[in-house]
Parts: structure tokens; C-alpha cells; sequence
């Protein structure tokens, strides 16, 4: 079996994810998005999930917050929000869970908000559409939320459209309705991709912030390792539909296992000498509608041989930190 | 926004311009002007009265602008049929076609863009199929035939309305109107569902395609992860999106029911501008057929205006940065 | 755990054997049974129109096979002769059936070769627009836009009022409503096209201007074209019929659909409804298969509506 056993339902643990397996019924084949994926989320931890596009981080979260559209359904295991599984259960309960308990951020602010709608709308409805409030008091948390953030001169940003605004703005205007209801889980995805290398930094800074000011969990999905080494706790590095290492930020930077994550760090840019050749992970992902079996890294991977024809199970060698591989990096920095 | 103005208005006159010497070309320079604007059973001192009094005994270039001035003042000759102004015999029957193509719109308004919005957000379910459908038949069906059916089925089988011409009038304002009469509902029913059913197909895709279209884009999906209903979502954030193309193109096709309404008001005999230009084609009655000609082309291009500055009205992203230059 | 068995329908694997563009689309399109229904019906509506003369009991515009006497008979009376009209005669005695035999070969031969004549003048203009860009563009699509904004039974009843009645006259009215459509479609097509490698290349052979439009561009905007075309058709016909019924269309002499119903609308608040119910029948089935068709056509041509 993959991964950690159903672990124990308790009040420390937001988020656990057993066996998670997401996929899309198009007429060219079953895209595997997501295959017998499992993590788990400690309140106030973040988590940071990182993989190439294609991975299947976009879906998992997706899945999490029940927003997978047809053709994709949620073909196999449990999500556990606080003890309570979101497989399967009723659409009402979902909805009133979404914005609420469990929020999202998305990618590109320039899509996310409605661009025929006011701010204050948009802000606003996210409210109403879970409390009953007056209209007044609910702008006034807006006004709040808005502060929060660091948008200085609210009112007149709560009167504007979101063209109006520039990228990072906007994905502050995000950022605060996700904060709205104090939520226990929210789900960044790749927030500051879309934005400005200065503006990433401010954004991030403010969305640290926060964390630790509610104590709110939260899924970090990034493609940039550097993004999210300075901002999580936890780090799960995915690749073709599953999860391939996961551990403590400093175990999986600093003393990583599987040659993915190997690969993944050392080809950040500021990683390497001057002057030397970048470094590159050779080949591309593989297809997900006819993966082959065994280990999906395979035909990239320079210490793989003929036992990774079969797939390996996501195992703990060392306390906390899991991989899925049958030559793992050693300590002494392998490969 | 006023630049914007400016510019669009300028176009129209000049299309308007351009018209009226398209018009004055073909009836002027290649027909026989003499023919078409003077009645030729009149008394030949007449006629050369009438030749002088048009101007048709000067220069091409000069004709056309007395054409022009007159065509500004309304004097369009008589018409041979009526021998009353051409202009007012047209005048005279706007307001039962008016009345039609409104109450036609309305109805495929009403009854489109809920359809429209049905058929989007479940479109993969029968229900959709089942409205498409009926929407192709709106638009392809040629709506006399479907009009010969209406009267078929609800005047001659089941008796229930009448088949032909106007209710009972009441004059408001100063102007005729059927509407506010259980007569005149009676008889307006029909013509309005037959004028309806072509715009109001048009309309159902429409809503439909901008449905689909938009339910796939990221703000639903936010909107869906904010927690919002289902029924806000369609009803505030993607009607909203989608109601600036619908009341565009809704503006267009009231000015093109204007012309079907031709068919409609022949095969139910109703006394509008549509009945009158058949009728005059056919009795040669040829000022009223030139008038008529500049009048509605004269009304599309104001149609056409006025959308376009709608448009522009609607659209938050167009409106403010017009405003931010 | 092997990633194959793992839930859901699995892909099947492509069928051994060619597997043409032709037949990928004409698999796409027997998808839809109520297409194919739509295309049976239409090719056996075009095999009588074509073969009518042979096919009818009488030839209704020979006087000589008339019989007063079995004028204003309902459908499946038995005539004075024995034959049965199947579908009543009118006031002249002439079999229903034959009538609309010959309106219908009359209806879809004006409507299909204002259609190709609209087609051939309308992809010329787009085209050229298309291909040569600039000023030329600008000149031609302002032209198509303008006529556009018209709405097409305006422009058919000035024109014919201008020009009066006759079969030249009402095809020449419907290729001027259609050919803008065409025009503004192919043109579309064509500025996407032009951009590609494979024009450059045929530039780059230096080959002429018009052997590089007609035989390298045009092909490739044939896909929206083809769709178009089966509408218009069935607009065409619609129109005719439309302007038929309106008294100026075709002359008296060549009856086509339309015109049989407008002489049938007299009688129908008598009773003899059978005059232009069946004729608008024969009508209303052409038009809507030829729409059908299409309609599945474009579903199955156009990438972007792909699930």
C-alpha cells in the first residue's frame, strides 16, 4: 500500500489525503492526473507542493476543494477536511465549505476576478453567501480584509473594476477574499507566478504573515522551488500523477532522496557556479494517458535500472521523510 | 467616450449619404424618374407642372440635390394609390408595425433567454438537445409557412383567435395602439409569436453559446471555490458577462424584424408599413417604394448607431478606459 | 497495482487499417443519427426533384392532362379516370403531387445554382481580400459589411421591385443576399491561412499569384465553406419561397413551392387547406434536413466546439 495508513483522525491534523486517484475520461484515453496520492496537512502547517505542469499539483487541489469539471471525476480515495470526508459528499455541504473553511487562490488574478463585476460585489457576495449579514457590516470587513493585505485607500479600491488594477493588486484583492472567513485550509495555486520577482516577494511575505497570524493551513503548489523553500514547512515533491518525496523543507532541499528532487534543485538557476552549464533534467514528462508501468521517472532518471520496472512504494527510511524509490540518494549527496 | 461619439456618427451620415445617392442613382439615372415619381395618368400640363416642380428638367447634379433637399423636408411625392405624400401613407401605418415588432421582441426576449440560459447550463442534457432543436426550426422554417400553420391550427381547427387584422384601437398620446385592448390582444397574438420565433432562436443560441463559453472560464471556477450558489453564479456573474453581446445583438434584430415583418403582416393581413410596401410593389406605386426604402434604410443605420454606442456603454473595460484617455 | 487496471474505461488502441481524413469525418458524422436521417432524406429529395418528370402521374402544367372536373378534390379522392390523387388536386384540376414535384425541382434549382453562382462570386471576393490584404481588404469587406447590415428580405424586395419578376431576375436577387457571407467566411479562412509556412514556401517558389489562391489557399478554407454552403442553400430556398409567397418572386409560369402555397392560402379559411399544407410540408422537410446536415457538418469541421 502506498504511504502512511489512514492515520487517526486528530484535532492537530486539517488535511489528510489517503489514496487519492483523480482522473479525466477523454476520447483520446483516461488521463491519470492524480494516482493513490496521500499527504496530510498540521494545522498552521504549510505545505508546499511542487512538480513540473503536468504533474497532476493543479488537480490535486482541485480535487480537494470538490472542483474537478467533467470529463475528470474522483475515482478512488478519502479526503479528510478535519475528520470529515469530502469524497462523495453532498453538493450543499461542499459549497458551504468552499470560502468558508477551505479556500483557493489561483494563478492569474487577471482571469479569477469577474471582470464586469465591481470589487466590492465580488467581496461582498463571498460574505453573504455564507453568513447573514447586513450589507454594511460585510463592506466593513471587506474595508478590513482589504487592510490586511496592504492595499492602502480601500474605498476607492472597493468601488473599482479589476482591470482597473494592476496583477499584483488583484491578487491581493484574491488573497483577502480568501481570507475573509478565517478559513482552516487554503490552497494556493502557484499564486505568484503570473507577477513581478518583486511583487512575488511582497506577496509571499504578507501571505506568511497572515499564516502565522490565524494559524491557518495552507497547500503551497508551485513549480519554483526557490518560491517555496523561504515559505513551507513540509515539502511534497510530485511528478506524473504522484507523490515521489515528501518531508521537512530542510530534509527534502538540503538532503534529498529521489534523483527527481536532485534534479528539480539543481537546475535552479542560482544553484549553480557562474559560469558553469545550467543543469537540466534530460527527456520530458511522460504521457499520462499510457503510462508505463513501474516507475514514471524511469526513462529519466541516471540511476534507473531493471527493478524499476516496478513501482516503488512510497516509503520511510528515515523518521518524516518518505520516498518513492528504489535507489534513493544516500546523505552523501549521490548522482 | 466622446471622440468615440463623434467618429460613429460621422460614419452614419455618411453611409446615410451614401445611400441616398445609391437610391437616387438607381431611380434618377438608370430608371426613368418621370415614371416613378409622377403619376402618368395624370393630365399631361400636369406632368410638366410636376416635371418642373421636381426639378427634372436640370442637370443630373442639380437634380440630385433638390432629391436631397426635398428628401430632408419629407416631400417624397404622392403616392399614385393614395394621392396623399408618400410619406404620410407610411407614417401612418408605423404604429401597428411598431407595435408588432415590439411585442415580438418582448416575446422572444422573454421566452429566449431563459430557454437560452436552460439550455447552456445543462447542456449535455436532453432538455438542451430538445430546445437546439427547436431553435434550428425557429430559424429555418421560412415564418409564413409557419404563420398558414398558426392560422391553421388556432383560427381554422380550434377557433380560438382570429386569423387576420388589427384589434380595436385606443388612441394614446395621440397614437393608435391595439395593446390595451382583449381585442386587440386577441389579434396581435398570433403575428407576434410567428414574428417572434426567428429572433427568439437566435437569441437561445446565442444565450447558449455565451453560457458554455463562459462557464468554462476561471471566474466561474472561483467563484465556485468563493462558495457561491449555483443560481448566482449563472444569474449575476455570467449574465452579466453574456447580456452585452445578447443586447447588442438584440438591438440588431429588432431592426431586422422590422423588414420580416413584411411576411409576417401579408399572411395575417396586418395594416402595417410592411403590408403597404408589398401592396405597392405589386400596384407599382413607386414614390411610396422609394420612401420606403429611405426610411428604413435611414432607421437601420440609426439602429446600427445606437448598438454600437450601447455596446460601449455596457462594457466596463471599454467605458472607463474611452473615460481614462 | 499496475496503472492499466486501475478504474475507468480504458482507450482503445486506433483500428488497423487506413484511417483517412475522409473517413474520420465520415465517422464523426454518421455520430449522429438524426444527421444521417437528415442526409437520406435529402438525397432522395434531390433524386426526385431531378428525376421528377418521370416519376409523376402527370405533367401539371400541360393543360392537355388536365381534367376540370376533378378540380378541388381531397387528398386520396379517386379522379375521374380511376388514378387516385394522393394528395387532392386543386382549383384546376391538377394532382397535388405532381404540382409539388415540380415546384420542388423549380424551388432547389434556383436556390442551388444561386447558391454555387453566390459561392463562386463570394469566394473570388474573400479570397482576393483575404490573400492580398491592405487596401484592397478594406475596400471589399467594407462592401460585404454594409451589405450585411441589411437584412436579406429587404434587399431581395427592392431589387425585384426594381427589376421586376423573372427566374434571372429572382436568382440574381438571391446570389446578391448570399454572396456577402460567403465572401466575409472564406475571407476569414484566408487571413489565417496566409500566415502559414506552407504559403511562404509556394511564395518562395515563386509561383503566381493565382495558382498560389486557387490551389494552395483555397483547399485549405474549404472546411467553414462547405458548412456555409448547406445553410445558404437552405436559406435560399427559404427566401424564394418567402418572396414566392409575397407575389414577387417567380412568375405564375414557373410555380415553384412558394407560389403553390400563396395560391393555396385562399383557400384555406375555406377548407381546402390541402392546397398549401402540403406544399409547405414538401418545403419545410427540404429546408430542415439540408439545415440538419449542415448543422452536424459544422459540429463535426470545426476544432474548437471539440468536447
Amino acid at each position: 500500500m502506498t504511504g502512511s495508513g489512514p492515520s487517526p483522525p486528530d484535532s492537530e491534523t486539517t488535511l489528510a489525503v489517503e489514496n487519492l486517484s483523480t482522473h479525466f475520461f477523454t476520447r483520446a484515453g483516461v488521463v491519470k492526473a492524480v494516482e493513490g496520492l496521500s499527504l496530510t496537512v498540521a494545522k498552521g502547517e504549510v505545505l508546499g507542493l511542487v512538480g513540473e505542469s503536468g504533474s497532476g499539483k493543479t488537480v490535486t487541489g482541485f480535487s480537494i476543494l470538490g472542483l474537478v469539471d467533467p470529463p475528470g471525476r474522483i475515482v478512488a480515495g478519502r479526503i479528510l477536511f478535519k475528520g470529515e470526508d469530502l469524497v462523495g459528499a453532498a453538493a450543499e455541504r461542499l459549497r458551504s465549505l468552499r470560502g468558508a473553511r477551505i479556500a483557493m487562490i489561483f494563478q492569474d488574478p487577471a482571469m479569477t476576478l469577474n471582470p464586469v463585476l465591481r470589487i466590492d460585489t465580488q467581496m461582498i457576495e463571498t460574505i453573504t453567501a455564507h453568513e447573514s449579514v447586513s450589507t454594511e457590516a460585510a463592506r466593513e470587513r471587506c474595508r478590513e480584509a482589504l487592510a490586511m493585505v496592504g492595499i492602502a485607500s480601500p474605498d476607492e479600491r472597493l468601488t473599482a473594476y479589476p482591470h482597473q488594477f494592476s496583477g499584483g493588486m488583484r491578487q491581493r484583492v484574491t488573497i483577502a477574499i480568501a481570507m475573509l472567513h478565517k478559513p482552516d485550509l487554503i490552497v494556493a495555486d502557484e499564486p505568484t507566478t503570473a507577477l513581478d520577482v518583486t511583487i512575488q516577494a511582497q506577496i509571499l511575505y504578507e501571505v506568511q504573515k497572515l499564516c502565522r497570524m490565524t494559524g491557518t493551513s495552507m497547500i503551497w503548489i508551485s513549480h519554483d522551488l526557490s518560491v517555496v523553500a523561504g515559505l513551507a514547512d513540509r515539502i511534497a515533491v510530485m511528478y506524473a500523477g504522484r507523490i515521489v518525496e515528501c518531508g521537512t523543507v530542510d530534509d527534502v532541499l538540503d538532503r534529498p532522496r529521489h534523483p527527481y528532487t536532485r534534479g528539480l534543485i539543481d537546475s535552479v538557476p542560482s544553484r549553480n557556479r557562474q559560469r558553469a552549464r545550467l543543469r537540466q533534467i534530460s527527456g520530458m514528462l511522460p504521457s499520462l494517458i499510457d503510462l508505463a508501468p513501474g516507475c514514471a521517472f524511469r526513462d529519466r532518471c541516471p540511476r534507473a535500472d531493471a527493478a524499476c520496472g516496478a513501482m516503488p512504494e512510497l516509503a520511510e527510511r528515515v523518521p518524516g521523510h518518505r520516498v518513492r524509490c528504489f535507489h534513493p540518494l544516500t546523505d552523501e549527496a549521490g548522482a | 467616450m466622446g471622440v468615440f461619439l463623434i467618429r460613429r456618427v460621422l460614419q452614419s451620415v455618411l453611409v446615410l449619404f451614401l445611400m441616398s445617392l445609391v437610391v437616387f442613382v438607381g431611380v434618377y439615372a438608370i430608371g426613368n424618374p418621370i415614371a416613378v415619381l409622377i403619376d402618368p395618368r395624370a393630365p399631361q400640363e400636369a406632368i410638366d407642372q410636376a416635371i418642373h416642380n421636381l426639378g427634372l428638367d436640370r442637370p443630373l447634379y442639380e437634380q440630385y440635390f433638390f432629391f436631397l433637399g426635398n428628401a430632408l423636408a419629407g416631400h417624397l411625392g404622392n403616392s399614385f394609390v393614395f394621392n396623399e405624400p408618400a410619406l404620410h401613407v407610411i407614417m401612418q401605418r408605423f404604429p401597428a408595425t411598431l407595435e408588432l415588432t415590439l411585442s415580438a421582441m418582448v416575446i422572444a426576449s422573454v421566452f429566449g433567454l431563459p430557454l437560452g440560459l436552460i439550455a447552456g447550463y445543462w447542456s449535455e442534457r436532453p432538455v438542451s438537445r430538445v430546445i437546439m432543436t427547436g431553435s434550428i426550426l425557429g430559424f429555418s422554417l421560412p415564418s409564413f409557412w409557419v404563420g398558414l400553420m398558426l392560422i391553421i391550427v388556432f383560427s381554422i381547427e380550434l377557433g380560438y383567435l382570429p386569423a387576420t387584422g388589427r384589434g380595436a384601437t385606443v388612441s394614446v398620446l395621440g397614437v393608435a395602439t391595439s395593446l390595451l385592448t382583449l381585442d386587440g390582444l386577441r389579434h396581435i397574438l398570433l403575428p407576434a409569436i410567428n414574428l417572434a420565433l426567428f429572433p427568439m432562436a437566435l437569441i437561445i443560441r446565442l444565450t447558449r453559446a455565451g453560457v458554455r463559453e463562459h462557464l468554462q472560464l476561471d471566474y466561474v471556477k472561483f467563484a465556485r471555490a468563493k462558495g457561491l450558489t449555483n443560481r448566482r453564479i449563472l444569474f449575476t456573474h455570467v449574465l452579466k458577462n453574456i447580456m452585452i453581446p445578447v443586447v447588442t445583438v438584440m438591438g440588431l434584430l429588432f431592426g431586422l424584424i422590422i423588414a420580416f415583418a413584411v411576411v409576417t403582416e401579408s399572411v395575417f393581413a396586418w395594416p402595417g408599413m410592411g403590408k403597404l410596401i408589398i401592396d405597392s410593389i405589386t400596384l407599382l406605386d413607386r414614390p411610396v417604394i422609394v420612401a420606403y426604402l429611405l426610411l428604413t434604410v435611414g432607421l437601420f443605420i440609426l439602429i446600427n448607431l445606437v448598438v454600437d454606442i450601447l455596446y460601449s456603454v455596457l462594457d466596463p473595460r471599454v467605458r472607463l478606459s474611452e473615460d481614462s484617455r | 497495482m499496475s496503472a492499466r487496471t486501475a478504474g475507468g474505461p480504458q482507450a482503445t488502441a486506433p483500428a488497423a487499417g487506413a484511417e483517412t481524413p475522409f473517413r474520420r469525418f465520415a465517422a464523426d458524422f454518421a455520430a449522429s443519427a438524426v444527421a444521417v436521417t437528415a442526409l437520406v432524406t435529402f438525397v432522395a429529395i434531390l433524386l426526385i426533384a431531378l428525376f421528377g418528370p418521370l416519376l409523376t402521374p402527370q405533367n401539371p402544367y400541360d393543360l392537355a392532362q388536365l381534367s376540370l372536373w376533378d378540380s378541388g378534390l381531397p387528398p386520396g379522392s379517386v379522379g375521374t379516370d380511376g388514378q387516385v390523387y394522393l394528395l387532392g388536386t386543386d382549383d384546376q384540376g391538377r394532382d397535388m403531387v405532381s404540382a409539388i414535384v415540380y415546384g420542388l425541382r423549380i424551388s432547389l434549382g434556383v436556390a442551388i445554382s444561386s447558391g454555387v453562382i453566390a459561392l463562386v462570386v463570394g469566394t473570388t471576393a474573400g479570397i482576393v481580400a483575404g490573400y492580398f490584404g491592405g487596401r484592397i481588404d478594406s475596400v471589399i469587406m467594407r462592401i460585404v459589411d454594409m451589405q450585411l447590415a441589411f437584412p436579406a428580405v429587404l434587399v431581395a424586395l427592392i431589387l425585384l421591385a426594381v427589376l421586376g419578376r423573372g427566374v434571372d431576375k429572382i436568382i440574381f436577387a438571391l446570389v446578391a443576399v448570399q454572396w456577402a457571407y460567403y465572401a466575409r467566411t472564406v475571407r476569414s479562412s484566408a487571413v489565417v491561412e496566409r500566415r502559414k509556412e506552407y504559403i511562404a514556401a509556394a511564395r518562395c517558389l515563386s509561383l503566381g499569384a493565382a495558382r498560389i489562391v486557387f490551389r494552395h489557399l483555397l483547399p485549405n478554407c474549404l472546411a467553414p465553406l462547405i458548412v456555409l454552403a448547406t445553410i445558404e442553400v437552405a436559406s435560399a430556398v427559404a427566401l424564394e419561397a418567402t418572396l414566392s409567397f409575397l407575389g414577387v418572386g417567380l412568375p405564375v409560369t414557373e410555380p415553384s413551392l412558394g407560389l403553390l402555397i400563396s395560391n393555396g392560402y385562399q383557400y384555406m379559411l375555406s377548407g381546402r387547406y390541402w392546397l398549401s399544407f402540403y406544399p409547405g410540408v414538401a418545403l419545410l422537410i427540404t429546408i430542415v434536413s439540408i439545415n440538419l446536415v449542415g448543422d452536424q457538418l459544422r459540429d463535426v469541421l470545426n476544432p474548437r466546439l471539440e468536447r
